[in-house]
């Protein structure tokens, strides 16, 4: 027999009661060999900042493997890497901060063939706040990538005028990504 | 291996390694709420215009994070009534259920999370500014990780009713938020549960966003007599169904 899923609901204004937890934006622990700052804010419609938004990342490490603990593919062996990280807060900058290693290239599945074309660093993004009610998804590139970013079959798919929108630009500690849920620069968000 | 639930119906234990699904069932047309709602007056500058591309499940969508280590847990966590110096004020309620992906199959070791307002509807937010009473006695969240037969549990305080500012004497029914990361990053969901026979659900969009009649009905607990404790709680029982294994491998579909 099967199911149908529970529906999604927004998550409100409130989340900062239950959704924050203590080192919630450090996908790396602190003084790990060549950590970088990813940080960004989430605009709405108006080109307004939204700083009451949820942020969360989902990544691989600097090796390709995830710290994920159900059989798939290589484990992490980066010490305290989460592959996690979240920002919910609701009295911030509105400027999300994830303290992360740059992934390296995945295999596009577990178990992936040796030789086939492998996945250009990315990250996938939840996106949340008062006013969604379900979450969206994008993925974050990297703009210094171009090689690997050129080959990448998802980021290939995305309309070439659209594609600057998940590309991470360089800056002084890591990079910027600013996530845009309309208007003239809209992120490509996917249905995953 | 299957084992016989309460509700008689037999389902498969999850095996967390030998059955870790490679691909996940796609969530069918209005399965969850439109991200473009007008009833819902802060959808409108908040969802994207353009239509949302086809991302293929590829290894980093069906792993998922585990929190667990990173938020070490403690019994109280998932009771809100022992979280302060003194026990808050209101019904003293046992919130319970499983969480299934839509195979029926239990998922266990994933991660619940909840917040809601006080017995009288308030926040401890400080953002929340209605005009009733902060119980100092109850903060309003809670954690707890799922056991082997994919079972969470909550004591808590029925929270109540609040007006909110979306349009002329709007009320949110009572609910409670629920958060769920689930084994991989495309099972993830946040939701809220609602009450039976709740008298605000026909006014609340939110709620109502929700297009499908039976699909809200899933967001809805159900008084449970055999779950209340003598003397000590009432209680409310909620399944949550995540999406389940699919039958579009990744090769197929990209
Ligand atoms: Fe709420």
């Amino acid at each position: 027999m099967i199911f149908e899923v529970t529906p999604s609901q927004t998550v409100g204004p409130y989340f900062a009661i239950g959704l924050p937890f203590d080192g919630q934006q450090q996908i790396v622990p602190e003084g790990t060999p060549g950590a970088i700052m990813i940080s960004g804010s989430v605009y709405d419609g108006r080109g307004e900042v939204i700083p009451d938004h949820v942020v969360e990342f989902w990544q691989a490490d600097g090796d390709g493997a995830f710290a994920d603990l159900h059989g798939y593919g290589r484990r992490s062996t980066l010490a305290g890497f989460r592959g996690f990280g979240r920002s919910a807060e609701e009295d911030g900058d509105g400027v999300y901060r994830m303290l992360t290693v740059k992934p390296g290239a995945v295999p596009l599945s577990a178990g992936q063939e040796p030789g086939r074309p492998l996945q250009a660093p990315h990250i996938d993004v939840t996106v949340m706040a008062r006013g969604m009610l379900h979450r969206v998804v994008t993925r974050i590139y990297f703009a210094d990538e171009e090689q690997a970013n050129a080959a990448d079959p998802v980021l290939q798919s995305v309309p070439p005028e659209r594609r600057h929108t998940l590309l991470a630009q360089p800056t002084a500690d890591g990079y910027r990504f600013d996530i845009h849920l309309q208007g003239d620069d809209e992120t490509v968000f996917f249905a995953v | 291996m299957s084992t016989t639930q309460s509700d008689g119906a037999v389902r498969q234990i999850y095996d967390p390694v030998a059955e870790t699904p490679t691909s996940y069932r796609r969530d069918p047309e209005g399965a969850h709420p439109p991200l473009s709602y007008p009833g819902y007056k802060s959808t409108q500058l908040r969802h994207p215009k353009q239509p949302l591309l086809y991302l293929p499940q590829t290894i980093t969508e069906v792993t998922g994070p585990q929190l667990q280590a990173a938020l070490d847990l403690k019994p109280t966590d998932s009771d809100l009534t022992l979280q302060a110096a003194g026990e808050p004020i209101g019904e003293r309620i046992i919130v319970s259920g499983h969480v299934y992906d839509t195979e029926g199959k239990p998922l266990r070791d994933t991660l619940v999370e909840i917040w809601q307002a006080n017995a009288a509807g308030r926040y401890a937010h400080r953002w929340d500014r209605w005009a009733a009473p902060l119980d100092p006695n109850f903060k309003g969240a809670g954690r707890c990780v799922t056991d082997a037969d994919g079972r969470y549990e909550f004591t808590t305080i029925r929270p109540g009713a609040y007006p909110w500012g979306n349009h002329y004497n709007a009320w949110r029914p009572a609910h409670i938020h629920f958060s769920l990361l689930g084994r991989a990053f495309t099972q993830r969901l946040v939701t809220q549960m609602y009450f039976p026979g709740d008298p605000f659900f026909p006014y609340d969009p939110i709620f109502n966003s929700v297009r499908d009649e039976a699909a809200r009905q899933r967001m809805i607990s159900s008084f449970s007599i055999h779950d209340t404790r003598p003397n000590w709680a009432q209680a409310f029982h909620w399944d949550i169904y995540l999406r389940g294994p699919g039958a579009t491998p990744f090769e197929e579909a990209f």
